[in-house]
């Protein structure tokens, strides 16, 4: 016998209430760093990161194209030679929230990350490493974005 | 169930380069539709990479990361024959992982 649509969907939602309550739902899963996600520019990403306050290293490396012909993909790497890189961060400043990605280093990888991220427009980009000392390092450069026709 | 990732890893000097690129519509939450209504945000928010069940690498992306997001890192003592696995969760609850060997 077909069960009725009520009993279907009064099932539908003893079910649902059932899943939200199993924190299975990744929103609310690191809503630790939800607000360093919408943070606006490098200072208050790691604000919200409660990391220290950034200098510029040499030992800290961006790498990414002078000029991105295509805002949608635009390819960046974030990379240290220096020993005890606990994060890799990848922002981009002028974009509606600063932060791109976040990547915790372990011993088992290189400190060298490429991604590819959306830009907005043409903005410094900054590659910073949070070490596990606590000192917060980071290099950043200039890329330009040419939304539409002739690069340069 | 999302398209699979494609990764490749590849042994040299004693470490696996590891290169994937993952199926994902990465949506901001900026866009509108046709009819003017917000386009919500989707997008892989975890990203986790095992060498021999082990893990090696997290992450965590915003919705600024690139449609169909690639990924390039680099294990150190990884050899032919290891097994990479690389999982993602987006913020809708959805999930992958697809697993790649060492060659």
């Amino acid at each position: 016998m077909m069960p009725t649509r009520r009993k279907t969907l009064q099932h539908g939602a003893i079910v649902a209430g059932l899943l939200a309550t199993t924190g299975l739902f990744p929103q609310f899963a690191h809503a630790f760093n939800a607000k360093a996600f919408e943070a606006k520019n490098l200072a208050d990403v790691l604000k919200a990161l409660g990391a220290g306050a950034p200098v510029e290293s040499k030992d800290v490396v961006i790498t990414g194209p002078d000029i991105a012909e295509n805002g949608a993909v635009v390819p960046l790497g974030a990379s240290s030679t220096l020993p005890g890189v606990k994060q890799l961060l990848v922002l981009v400043e002028k974009n509606p929230s600063a932060l791109i990605a976040m990547f915790n280093i372990t011993d088992s990888i290189d400190s060298n990350i490429l991604t590819r991220a959306k830009m907005g427009q043409s903005s410094d980009v900054y590659a910073v490493a949070v070490m596990n000392d606590g000192k917060v390092l980071f290099a950043k450069k200039e890329v330009k974005v040419t939304l539409g026709g002739c690069g340069g | 169930m999302a398209d699979p990732m494609r990764i490749r890893a590849q042994a040299a000097g004693g470490n696996a380069t590891v290169r994937v690129l993952m199926a994902h519509e990465m949506e901001t939450g900026q866009r509108k539709d046709a009819a003017g209504k917000v386009i919500p945000a989707w997008h892989i928010s975890d990203v986790t990479a095992t060498h021999n069940g082990k893990t090696v690498l997290t992450a965590e992306w915003g919705p600024a990361v690139a449609k169909n997001p690639f990924l390039q890192f680099t294990v150190k003592g990884a050899k032919a024959g290891d097994k990479i696995a690389v999982s993602w969760k987006d913020n809708k609850g959805d999930s992958r992982t697809d697993e790649a060997t060492v060659s």
